[in-house]
Protein backbone atom coordinates (compact mmCIF):
# COMPACT_ATOMS: atom_id res chain seq x y z
CA UNK A 1 0.00 0.00 0.00
CA UNK A 2 3.04 2.75 1.08
CA UNK A 3 4.87 1.84 -1.99
CA UNK A 4 1.35 2.08 -4.35
CA UNK A 5 0.75 5.40 -2.66
CA UNK A 6 4.54 6.79 -3.32
CA UNK A 7 3.71 5.47 -6.89
CA UNK A 8 0.98 7.76 -7.17
CA UNK A 9 2.87 11.04 -6.22
CA UNK A 10 5.86 10.53 -8.64
CA UNK A 11 3.14 10.07 -11.22
CA UNK A 12 1.28 13.08 -10.57
CA UNK A 13 5.27 14.78 -10.31
CA UNK A 14 5.84 13.34 -14.03
CA UNK A 15 2.46 14.60 -15.19
CA UNK A 16 2.87 18.61 -13.62
CA UNK A 17 6.78 18.45 -15.34
CA UNK A 18 5.15 17.40 -18.47
CA UNK A 19 2.38 19.67 -18.27
CA UNK A 20 4.74 22.61 -17.52
CA UNK A 21 6.68 21.89 -20.36
CA UNK A 22 3.18 21.74 -22.47
CA UNK A 23 2.35 25.44 -21.06
CA UNK A 24 6.05 26.74 -22.27
CA UNK A 25 5.57 25.12 -25.34
CA UNK A 26 2.56 26.19 -26.45
CA UNK A 27 1.66 29.15 -24.33
CA UNK A 28 5.08 30.58 -23.79
CA UNK A 29 7.05 30.49 -27.17
CA UNK A 30 5.90 31.04 -30.92
CA UNK A 31 5.21 27.94 -32.99
CA UNK A 32 5.42 29.76 -36.01
CA UNK A 33 8.86 29.07 -36.76
CA UNK A 34 8.10 25.48 -36.39
CA UNK A 35 4.44 25.88 -38.18
CA UNK A 36 3.62 27.24 -41.01
CA UNK A 37 3.92 24.67 -43.68
CA UNK A 38 6.32 25.02 -46.60
CA UNK A 39 8.26 28.07 -48.08
CA UNK A 40 9.65 29.30 -51.02
CA UNK A 41 12.63 31.84 -51.00
CA UNK A 42 12.60 35.34 -52.60
CA UNK A 43 15.43 37.79 -52.34
CA UNK A 44 15.42 41.81 -52.51
CA UNK A 45 18.21 44.27 -51.70
CA UNK A 46 18.26 47.25 -49.44
CA UNK A 47 20.38 49.94 -49.39
CA UNK A 48 20.43 49.96 -45.41
CA UNK A 49 18.39 47.05 -43.47
CA UNK A 50 18.93 48.92 -39.90
CA UNK A 51 18.04 46.63 -37.47
CA UNK A 52 16.56 43.67 -38.98
CA UNK A 53 17.69 40.37 -37.99
CA UNK A 54 17.66 36.53 -39.57
CA UNK A 55 14.10 35.53 -37.68
CA UNK A 56 12.64 39.21 -38.27
CA UNK A 57 8.69 38.71 -40.51
CA UNK A 58 7.51 39.43 -43.72
CA UNK A 59 4.41 40.80 -43.95
CA UNK A 60 1.81 42.03 -46.59
CA UNK A 61 -1.32 44.48 -45.30
CA UNK A 62 0.23 43.66 -41.69
CA UNK A 63 -0.83 40.00 -41.85
CA UNK A 64 2.61 37.96 -41.44
CA UNK A 65 3.28 35.91 -44.78
CA UNK A 66 6.54 34.76 -43.80
CA UNK A 67 10.02 35.51 -42.40
CA UNK A 68 14.04 36.93 -42.98
CA UNK A 69 15.84 33.58 -43.44
CA UNK A 70 19.38 35.17 -44.38
CA UNK A 71 21.04 38.86 -44.50
CA UNK A 72 24.57 39.19 -46.41
CA UNK A 73 25.96 41.42 -48.32
CA UNK A 74 26.64 41.60 -52.01
CA UNK A 75 29.92 41.93 -52.60
CA UNK A 76 29.76 43.80 -55.77
CA UNK A 77 27.04 46.51 -54.77
CA UNK A 78 27.50 46.59 -50.96
CA UNK A 79 23.66 46.47 -50.57
CA UNK A 80 22.28 43.64 -48.25
CA UNK A 81 21.07 40.99 -50.04
CA UNK A 82 18.27 39.51 -47.80
CA UNK A 83 16.54 36.19 -48.08
CA UNK A 84 12.92 35.93 -47.60
CA UNK A 85 11.04 32.52 -46.75
CA UNK A 86 7.31 32.96 -47.80
CA UNK A 87 4.94 30.50 -47.10
CA UNK A 88 3.90 28.21 -49.93
CA UNK A 89 0.03 29.02 -49.18
CA UNK A 90 0.69 33.01 -50.75
CA UNK A 91 1.70 31.88 -53.97
CA UNK A 92 -0.09 34.61 -56.03
CA UNK A 93 2.01 38.09 -55.14
CA UNK A 94 2.63 40.00 -57.87
CA UNK A 95 6.35 39.78 -59.05
CA UNK A 96 6.40 43.77 -59.06
CA UNK A 97 5.60 44.15 -55.43
CA UNK A 98 7.80 46.08 -53.23
CA UNK A 99 9.34 45.94 -50.30
CA UNK A 100 9.41 48.43 -47.31
CA UNK A 101 11.57 47.80 -43.77
CA UNK A 102 9.12 48.82 -41.27
CA UNK A 103 9.44 49.25 -37.32
CA UNK A 104 6.55 48.13 -35.69
CA UNK A 105 5.81 51.26 -32.95
CA UNK A 106 8.09 53.64 -32.19
CA UNK A 107 11.25 52.20 -30.90
CA UNK A 108 9.90 48.52 -31.94
CA UNK A 109 11.34 45.50 -33.82
CA UNK A 110 12.09 46.29 -37.73
CA UNK A 111 10.15 43.88 -40.21
CA UNK A 112 9.39 44.02 -43.99
CA UNK A 113 6.35 44.62 -45.03
CA UNK A 114 5.22 43.77 -48.89
CA UNK A 115 2.84 46.08 -50.95
CA UNK A 116 1.33 44.26 -53.64
CA UNK A 117 1.93 45.52 -57.31
CA UNK A 118 -0.33 45.02 -60.14
CA UNK A 119 1.71 42.53 -63.10
CA UNK A 120 0.08 39.29 -63.79
CA UNK A 121 3.15 37.35 -63.55
CA UNK A 122 3.71 36.02 -59.77
CA UNK A 123 6.50 35.64 -57.19
CA UNK A 124 8.15 32.16 -57.59
CA UNK A 125 10.84 30.41 -56.07
CA UNK A 126 13.85 32.35 -56.46
CA UNK A 127 12.46 35.60 -57.46
CA UNK A 128 13.92 38.86 -56.71
CA UNK A 129 11.98 42.03 -55.13
CA UNK A 130 13.15 44.68 -57.19
CA UNK A 131 11.44 47.76 -55.62
CA UNK A 132 13.05 48.27 -52.62
CA UNK A 133 13.24 50.97 -49.87
CA UNK A 134 15.83 50.49 -46.95
CA UNK A 135 15.22 51.47 -43.29
CA UNK A 136 14.83 54.74 -41.95
CA UNK A 137 17.59 55.70 -39.96
CA UNK A 138 16.84 57.95 -37.51
CA UNK A 139 20.34 59.90 -37.70
CA UNK A 140 20.04 60.30 -41.30
CA UNK A 141 16.99 61.82 -41.18
CA UNK A 142 17.79 64.22 -38.14
CA UNK A 143 20.52 65.43 -40.36
CA UNK A 144 18.71 66.01 -43.28
CA UNK A 145 16.06 67.70 -41.18
CA UNK A 146 18.63 69.84 -39.67
CA UNK A 147 20.72 70.40 -43.45
CA UNK A 148 17.33 71.50 -45.12
CA UNK A 149 15.91 73.76 -42.46
CA UNK A 150 15.65 77.56 -44.11
CA UNK A 151 15.64 80.15 -41.86
CA UNK A 152 12.39 81.18 -42.46
CA UNK A 153 11.38 77.73 -41.21
CA UNK A 154 12.99 77.81 -37.80
CA UNK A 155 10.15 79.25 -35.57
CA UNK A 156 7.85 76.62 -37.81
CA UNK A 157 10.23 73.91 -36.80
CA UNK A 158 10.30 74.78 -33.06
CA UNK A 159 6.69 74.90 -32.85
CA UNK A 160 6.38 71.57 -34.24
CA UNK A 161 9.26 70.08 -32.27
CA UNK A 162 7.52 70.97 -28.83
CA UNK A 163 4.05 70.27 -29.53
CA UNK A 164 5.70 66.74 -30.51
CA UNK A 165 7.09 66.67 -27.24
CA UNK A 166 3.98 68.06 -25.89
CA UNK A 167 2.49 65.01 -27.30
CA UNK A 168 4.93 62.52 -25.76
CA UNK A 169 4.73 63.39 -22.56
CA UNK A 170 1.21 63.64 -22.54
CA UNK A 171 0.78 60.17 -23.55
CA UNK A 172 3.53 58.72 -21.35
CA UNK A 173 2.14 60.33 -18.25
CA UNK A 174 -0.76 58.26 -17.31
CA UNK A 175 1.71 55.11 -17.32
CA UNK A 176 4.48 56.72 -15.42
CA UNK A 177 1.82 57.80 -12.54
CA UNK A 178 1.44 54.07 -12.18
CA UNK A 179 5.03 53.12 -10.67
CA UNK A 180 5.10 52.23 -7.11
CA UNK B 1 56.83 22.36 -3.29
CA UNK B 2 55.89 19.29 -1.95
CA UNK B 3 53.05 20.40 -0.44
CA UNK B 4 51.25 21.82 -3.77
CA UNK B 5 52.47 18.93 -5.62
CA UNK B 6 50.29 16.62 -2.94
CA UNK B 7 47.26 18.66 -3.11
CA UNK B 8 47.55 18.60 -6.83
CA UNK B 9 48.26 14.83 -7.51
CA UNK B 10 45.50 14.28 -4.92
CA UNK B 11 42.89 16.76 -7.11
CA UNK B 12 44.07 14.88 -10.26
CA UNK B 13 43.51 11.52 -8.66
CA UNK B 14 40.20 12.25 -7.53
CA UNK B 15 38.89 13.46 -10.60
CA UNK B 16 40.73 10.68 -12.33
CA UNK B 17 38.66 8.46 -10.18
CA UNK B 18 35.01 10.37 -11.07
CA UNK B 19 35.90 9.54 -14.65
CA UNK B 20 35.94 5.78 -13.55
CA UNK B 21 32.99 5.84 -11.41
CA UNK B 22 31.14 7.43 -14.69
CA UNK B 23 31.86 4.89 -16.51
CA UNK B 24 30.68 2.24 -14.19
CA UNK B 25 27.95 3.35 -13.66
CA UNK B 26 26.62 3.63 -16.43
CA UNK B 27 27.39 0.29 -17.42
CA UNK B 28 24.91 -0.29 -14.99
CA UNK B 29 22.26 2.15 -15.83
CA UNK B 30 20.33 -0.28 -18.21
CA UNK B 31 20.46 -3.04 -15.63
CA UNK B 32 18.97 -0.32 -13.57
CA UNK B 33 16.05 0.33 -16.29
CA UNK B 34 15.22 -3.07 -15.38
CA UNK B 35 13.83 -2.64 -12.04
CA UNK B 36 11.98 0.74 -12.26
CA UNK B 37 10.48 0.53 -9.06
CA UNK B 38 13.94 1.48 -7.82
CA UNK B 39 14.25 4.85 -10.09
CA UNK B 40 10.36 5.28 -9.31
CA UNK B 41 11.29 5.35 -5.44
CA UNK B 42 14.24 7.99 -6.10
CA UNK B 43 12.12 10.51 -8.25
CA UNK B 44 10.11 10.39 -5.71
CA UNK B 45 13.12 11.50 -2.73
CA UNK B 46 14.88 13.67 -5.32
CA UNK B 47 11.78 15.05 -7.46
CA UNK B 48 8.60 15.28 -5.55
CA UNK B 49 10.16 16.29 -2.32
CA UNK B 50 11.72 18.94 -3.91
CA UNK B 51 8.41 20.39 -5.46
CA UNK B 52 7.53 22.51 -2.52
CA UNK B 53 10.94 24.54 -2.60
CA UNK B 54 10.88 24.78 -6.22
CA UNK B 55 8.02 26.21 -6.91
CA UNK B 56 8.13 28.69 -3.61
CA UNK B 57 11.35 29.83 -5.33
CA UNK B 58 9.91 30.31 -8.63
CA UNK B 59 7.68 32.34 -7.39
CA UNK B 60 9.45 34.36 -5.52
CA UNK B 61 11.91 34.54 -8.36
CA UNK B 62 9.76 35.78 -10.93
CA UNK B 63 8.12 38.29 -8.83
CA UNK B 64 11.53 40.20 -7.99
CA UNK B 65 12.46 40.38 -11.55
CA UNK B 66 8.68 41.57 -12.47
CA UNK B 67 9.31 44.24 -9.78
CA UNK B 68 12.78 45.22 -10.65
CA UNK B 69 12.09 44.65 -14.34
CA UNK B 70 8.95 47.23 -13.83
CA UNK B 71 10.73 49.94 -12.43
CA UNK B 72 13.37 50.36 -15.15
CA UNK B 73 11.22 49.47 -18.05
CA UNK B 74 8.53 52.38 -17.22
CA UNK B 75 11.12 55.34 -17.68
CA UNK B 76 11.25 54.03 -20.97
CA UNK B 77 7.63 53.55 -21.12
CA UNK B 78 8.20 50.27 -22.40
CA UNK B 79 6.66 48.38 -19.24
CA UNK B 80 4.43 46.25 -21.85
CA UNK B 81 7.27 44.18 -22.85
CA UNK B 82 7.70 43.19 -19.22
CA UNK B 83 6.95 39.85 -20.14
CA UNK B 84 10.12 39.33 -22.70
CA UNK B 85 11.92 40.52 -19.58
CA UNK B 86 10.93 38.01 -17.17
CA UNK B 87 10.41 35.18 -19.86
CA UNK B 88 13.89 35.38 -21.32
CA UNK B 89 15.79 35.81 -18.32
CA UNK B 90 14.01 32.45 -16.80
CA UNK B 91 13.84 30.86 -19.68
CA UNK B 92 17.31 30.95 -21.02
CA UNK B 93 18.61 31.42 -17.71
CA UNK B 94 17.33 31.72 -14.27
CA UNK B 95 15.25 28.60 -14.59
CA UNK B 96 17.57 25.98 -15.32
CA UNK B 97 20.70 27.56 -13.14
CA UNK B 98 18.37 28.33 -9.70
CA UNK B 99 16.56 25.03 -10.12
CA UNK B 100 20.07 22.92 -10.34
CA UNK B 101 21.62 25.09 -7.38
CA UNK B 102 18.28 24.53 -5.09
CA UNK B 103 18.45 20.85 -6.54
CA UNK B 104 21.99 20.35 -5.06
CA UNK B 105 21.92 21.70 -1.39
CA UNK B 106 18.34 19.79 -1.37
CA UNK B 107 18.53 16.57 -2.98
CA UNK B 108 22.56 16.30 -4.13
CA UNK B 109 23.22 16.86 -0.18
CA UNK B 110 20.68 14.28 0.65
CA UNK B 111 21.98 11.78 -1.66
CA UNK B 112 25.39 11.75 -0.51
CA UNK B 113 24.99 11.76 3.15
CA UNK B 114 22.57 8.57 2.51
CA UNK B 115 25.09 6.76 -0.16
CA UNK B 116 28.19 7.87 2.75
CA UNK B 117 26.62 6.55 5.55
CA UNK B 118 25.82 3.42 3.47
CA UNK B 119 29.67 2.91 3.24
CA UNK B 120 29.88 3.94 6.87
CA UNK B 121 27.85 1.67 8.39
CA UNK B 122 29.18 -1.36 5.63
CA UNK B 123 25.65 -1.48 3.97
CA UNK B 124 27.77 -1.33 0.51
CA UNK B 125 30.02 -4.05 1.54
CA UNK B 126 27.07 -6.48 2.94
CA UNK B 127 25.63 -5.73 -0.59
CA UNK B 128 28.62 -6.81 -2.24
CA UNK B 129 28.94 -9.93 0.10
CA UNK B 130 25.05 -11.00 -1.25
CA UNK B 131 26.31 -10.90 -4.61
CA UNK B 132 24.00 -7.37 -4.89
CA UNK B 133 26.07 -4.77 -7.18
CA UNK B 134 25.57 -1.66 -5.30
CA UNK B 135 26.03 -0.09 -8.64
CA UNK B 136 23.31 -1.60 -9.71
CA UNK B 137 20.94 -1.63 -7.09
CA UNK B 138 21.58 1.94 -5.44
CA UNK B 139 23.71 4.11 -7.78
CA UNK B 140 22.63 3.83 -11.02
CA UNK B 141 18.53 4.70 -9.65
CA UNK B 142 19.60 7.20 -8.19
CA UNK B 143 21.35 8.57 -11.17
CA UNK B 144 18.32 7.77 -13.04
CA UNK B 145 16.02 9.89 -11.08
CA UNK B 146 18.05 12.73 -11.02
CA UNK B 147 18.57 12.76 -14.52
CA UNK B 148 14.97 12.51 -15.19
CA UNK B 149 13.73 14.83 -12.16
CA UNK B 150 16.14 18.13 -13.05
CA UNK B 151 14.15 18.99 -16.34
CA UNK B 152 10.77 18.43 -14.82
CA UNK B 153 11.36 20.90 -12.22
CA UNK B 154 13.07 23.08 -14.16
CA UNK B 155 9.77 23.67 -16.26
CA UNK B 156 7.47 23.61 -13.54
CA UNK B 157 10.38 26.21 -12.09
CA UNK B 158 9.88 28.20 -15.31
CA UNK B 159 6.25 27.96 -15.53
CA UNK B 160 5.65 29.27 -11.87
CA UNK B 161 7.91 32.07 -12.19
CA UNK B 162 6.73 33.65 -15.60
CA UNK B 163 2.72 32.68 -14.79
CA UNK B 164 1.04 31.93 -12.13
CA UNK B 165 1.94 33.47 -9.38
CA UNK B 166 5.60 34.73 -10.37
CA UNK B 167 5.91 37.59 -13.37
CA UNK B 168 2.19 37.08 -14.22
CA UNK B 169 0.95 38.19 -10.43
CA UNK B 170 2.84 41.03 -9.84
CA UNK B 171 3.22 42.42 -13.47
CA UNK B 172 -0.60 42.02 -14.62
CA UNK B 173 -2.53 42.23 -11.51
CA UNK B 174 -0.49 44.36 -9.25
CA UNK B 175 1.34 46.79 -11.36
CA UNK B 176 -1.20 46.95 -13.74
CA UNK B 177 0.41 45.28 -17.20
CA UNK B 178 -2.10 44.69 -19.89
CA UNK B 179 -2.08 40.62 -19.78
CA UNK B 180 -3.45 40.48 -23.35
CA UNK B 181 0.16 42.24 -24.18
CA UNK B 182 2.07 40.56 -21.35
CA UNK B 183 1.67 37.19 -23.07
CA UNK B 184 1.88 38.36 -26.70
CA UNK B 185 5.04 39.99 -26.44
CA UNK B 186 6.06 36.71 -24.74
CA UNK B 187 5.06 34.30 -27.32
CA UNK B 188 6.90 36.88 -30.65
CA UNK B 189 10.09 36.71 -28.72
CA UNK B 190 10.48 33.63 -26.98
CA UNK B 191 11.25 30.94 -29.41
CA UNK B 192 11.39 26.91 -29.50
CA UNK B 193 14.92 27.13 -29.67
CA UNK B 194 15.05 28.83 -26.67
CA UNK B 195 13.19 26.18 -24.89
CA UNK B 196 14.92 23.08 -26.44
CA UNK B 197 18.35 24.60 -24.85
CA UNK B 198 16.79 25.75 -21.69
CA UNK B 199 15.64 22.09 -21.08
CA UNK B 200 19.07 20.73 -22.74
CA UNK B 201 20.47 22.71 -19.53
CA UNK B 202 18.58 21.32 -17.00
CA UNK B 203 19.46 17.96 -18.48
CA UNK B 204 23.21 18.68 -18.24
CA UNK B 205 22.88 19.92 -14.79
CA UNK B 206 21.06 17.15 -13.55
CA UNK B 207 23.50 14.73 -15.05
CA UNK B 208 26.42 17.00 -13.33
CA UNK B 209 24.65 17.26 -9.72
CA UNK B 210 23.57 13.57 -9.89
CA UNK B 211 27.20 12.22 -10.39
CA UNK B 212 29.17 14.64 -8.33
CA UNK B 213 26.55 13.17 -5.52
CA UNK B 214 26.76 9.49 -5.92
CA UNK B 215 30.29 9.95 -6.27
CA UNK B 216 30.84 11.64 -3.24
CA UNK B 217 28.66 9.47 -1.18
CA UNK B 218 30.33 6.49 -2.68
CA UNK B 219 34.07 7.59 -1.90
CA UNK B 220 33.73 9.40 1.46
CA UNK B 221 35.55 8.32 4.45
CA UNK B 222 33.67 5.85 6.47
CA UNK B 223 33.43 8.16 9.39
CA UNK B 224 31.01 10.70 10.66
CA UNK B 225 33.26 13.22 9.98
CA UNK B 226 33.35 11.96 6.09
CA UNK B 227 29.87 11.80 5.56
CA UNK B 228 29.48 15.11 6.63
CA UNK B 229 32.47 16.35 4.33
CA UNK B 230 31.04 14.68 1.30
CA UNK B 231 27.93 16.45 1.66
CA UNK B 232 29.72 19.34 1.84
CA UNK B 233 31.94 19.04 -0.89
CA UNK B 234 28.88 17.80 -3.05
CA UNK B 235 26.65 21.41 -2.45
CA UNK B 236 30.08 23.03 -3.20
CA UNK B 237 32.04 21.64 -5.96
CA UNK B 238 28.31 20.94 -7.75
CA UNK B 239 26.95 24.53 -7.54
CA UNK B 240 30.49 25.98 -9.36
CA UNK B 241 30.39 23.20 -11.85
CA UNK B 242 26.79 24.49 -12.78
CA UNK B 243 27.46 27.96 -13.10
CA UNK B 244 30.97 27.03 -15.34
CA UNK B 245 28.76 24.51 -17.36
CA UNK B 246 26.26 27.26 -17.59
CA UNK B 247 28.76 29.58 -19.03
CA UNK B 248 30.33 27.00 -21.45
CA UNK B 249 26.71 25.62 -22.86
CA UNK B 250 25.40 29.61 -23.19
CA UNK B 251 28.58 30.42 -25.19
CA UNK B 252 27.99 27.74 -27.26
CA UNK B 253 24.36 27.64 -28.26
CA UNK B 254 23.96 31.20 -28.44
CA UNK B 255 27.72 32.04 -29.01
Amino acid sequence: MQSKALEILVGLFVCLGVAAIFVLTFRVASLDGVGGGSTYTVTAKFGNIGGLKPGSAVTMAGVKIGRVRAIEIDPETFEARVTLDIFERFDRIPEDSSAKILTAGLLGEQYIGLEPGGMDEFLRDGSELTLTQGALVLENLIGQFLAGQGESENDKLAEAIAKLADALTASKGPSTGEAP
Amino acid sequence: MNGIWQVLSGFLAGLGRAQFFLLTMLAAVPAALLRPRLVVQQIYSVGVLSLIIIVLSGSFVGMVLALQGFRTLVRFGAEESLGVFVALVIVRELGPVVTALLFAGRAGSALAAEIGLMRATDQLSAMEMMAVDPMRRVIAPRFLAGLIAMPLLSGIFCVMAIGVAGGHAIGVELLGVDAGSYWSQIRSSVEIKDLVQSYFKALVFGAAISWIAVYQGYHAAPTSEGVSRATTSTVVVSSLSILALDFILTAFMFG
